[in-house]
């Protein structure tokens, strides 16, 4: 049976270790030869260029080949193909499938539809996992250990997945403490927090962005956007509030450390950058050897 | 209590086949079409908007000669939670049922969300019910919970 990884749930405890593993491994040797002879399709059917860059960067450190697109307008959807046309004629060329679609679900779809292995590089607003995994990465490098964290997610609760599917994965891990920190507008949805209350897990809420960080072991920042908000004024009133700042992070715990997804706007002012506690451009790199872990672990090449 | 029934029923009785009672009187016609009533050639009568005290209006459905497996009329549970079923044996009812909501929905409800693949290619929906009362349904591709009031049939 092929593997796919289309949601964070799809892999267990075990592949995520295996994921952390593989990850540390690429890390220590990044240019390895798994992939030669191989073909992967990086379909992206919205723009990406960041995600993009960096599976196309662990494909290549792989050794594999790549087709593909950028972007939907020059792909054969401009014409009015549907996407389960698309994907079967792909899956005839390729080893493995890429890809990122604005539409939700797409990529579940896409694995249906394909003989080949699909890994989804974010379909809309649903999941993101190689996102999740290279967050989980990040933390287990900072932190030593992916268990007994306090873990507080600052911003955009409510529809930023990578805040989601973050907390899913780690609630599968020891001990964890979530603390979570949104406008009423951005509350993490119900969904979520009655997931943890059936495992167990403790996890407080607060409106406000103040010394309450300092419990804090990892710090995950997201953007608050303004088209989330029916009532503009809301998001005046709140856009100025979850912005962390250097001063802010004088009382935290010398082994805390910033993770944002990116890009941001403001909500991580510049001056954190210089701080030993930013992580957020270390975490973009992890994104490569994480990913040559994904492909490795999906093709069954180590 | 006999006498009760017949005083409620307004549509003639049959002799054989089942009733199916007390479905909400706006989804008489996706009941039908559910069970694919309009393609089968038995006796059929229906009556709607019939007074009822569960339900306000009500409708009813009595097909001749038909006795529905679990599976095919569980799938009207989503629409018409309360409909009860009297299988009729020689005028008499031999058996009453009621419904129950699968634990899986394939093909029969439209996802809410705009923004999923099932509401722009033409893909089979697929559900897993997460509660049912009050009704979740999960969406097995987009992964967002439609409930009782997003709630669209097909």
């Amino acid at each position: 049976m092929k593997k796919d990884l289309i949601s964070i749930t799809d892999y267990t405890k075990e592949e995520y270790l295996r994921i952390m593993e593989l990850a540390a491994w690429f890390e220590k040797n990044p240019n390895q030869d798994l992939l030669g002879g191989k073909v992967v399709a990086s379909l992206f059917f919205e723009p990406s260029t960041r995600t993009r860059l960096s599976f196309e960067t662990a494909i290549s450190r792989l050794g594999g080949r790549i087709i593909g697109f950028a972007d939907a307008g020059s792909s054969s959807v401009a014409k009015g193909e549907t996407l389960h046309d698309t994907i079967r004629m792909i899956s005839n060329y390729a080893d493995l499938i890429v890809m990122r679609h604005p539409l939700e679900g797409a990529a579940r779809y896409a694995a249906e539809v394909a003989s080949i292995p699909v890994i989804n590089a974010g379909d809309g607003a649903n999941q993101h996992p190689t996102q999740t995994l290279l967050d989980m990465y990040s933390i287990l490098k900072t932190q030593g250990t992916l268990d007994n964290l306090n873990i507080f997610m600052v911003g955009d609760l409510k529809y930023g997945r990578t805040v989601h599917s973050l907390l899913m994965a780690m609630s599968e891990f020891e001990n964890p403490i979530f603390n979570f920190i949104a406008p009423d507008e951005l509350l993490m949805p119900d969904e979520y927090k009655m997931h943890l209350r059936e495992k167990g897990i403790r996890y407080y809420e607060h409106r406000e962005f103040t010394d309450i960080i300092s419990a804090a072991d990892i710090i995950y920042m997201t953007r608050v956007q303004k088209e989330r908000f029916s009532d503009p004024i809301e998001y005046e009133k709140v856009k100025n509030v979850y912005i962390l700042r250097e001063s802010m992070l004088r009382n935290t715990k010398p082994n805390v450390r910033v993770l944002h997804p990116l890009p941001r706007v403001n909500e991580i002012h510049p001056d954190v950058d210089k701080s030993e506690k930013a992580y957020y451009f270390e975490q973009a790199l992890n994104g490569v050897f994480t990913r040559e872990a994904i492909i490795a672990h999906t093709l069954n090449l180590k | 209590m006999e006498e009760n029934i017949k005083k409620k029923l307004k549509v003639s009785a049959i002799k054989n086949g089942t009733v199916i009672d007390h479905i909400p009187a706006r989804y008489l016609f996706n009941v039908i079409h559910m069970l694919r009533l309009d393609k089968i050639e038995n006796q059929i009568t229906f009556g709607t908007n019939l007074e009822s005290e569960k339900l306000g209006i009500k409708a009813i459905i009595k097909v001749s000669d038909k006795f529905f497996e679990d599976d095919e009329i569980n799938k009207i549970a989503l629409i018409a939670p309360h409909a009860k079923l009297n299988i009729i044996r020689d005028y008499a009812v031999t058996e009453k049922k009621v419904v129950e909501i699968p634990s899986q929905v394939v093909g029969i409800v439209r996802c809410f969300n705009p923004k999923c693949i099932t509401n722009s290619e033409a893909i089979l929906t697929k559900f897993t019910v997460v509660s049912k009362s009050p009704l979740a349904l999960k969406c097995h591709y987009c992964e967002k919970i439609t409930d009782q009031e997003h709630l669209q049939i097909k």
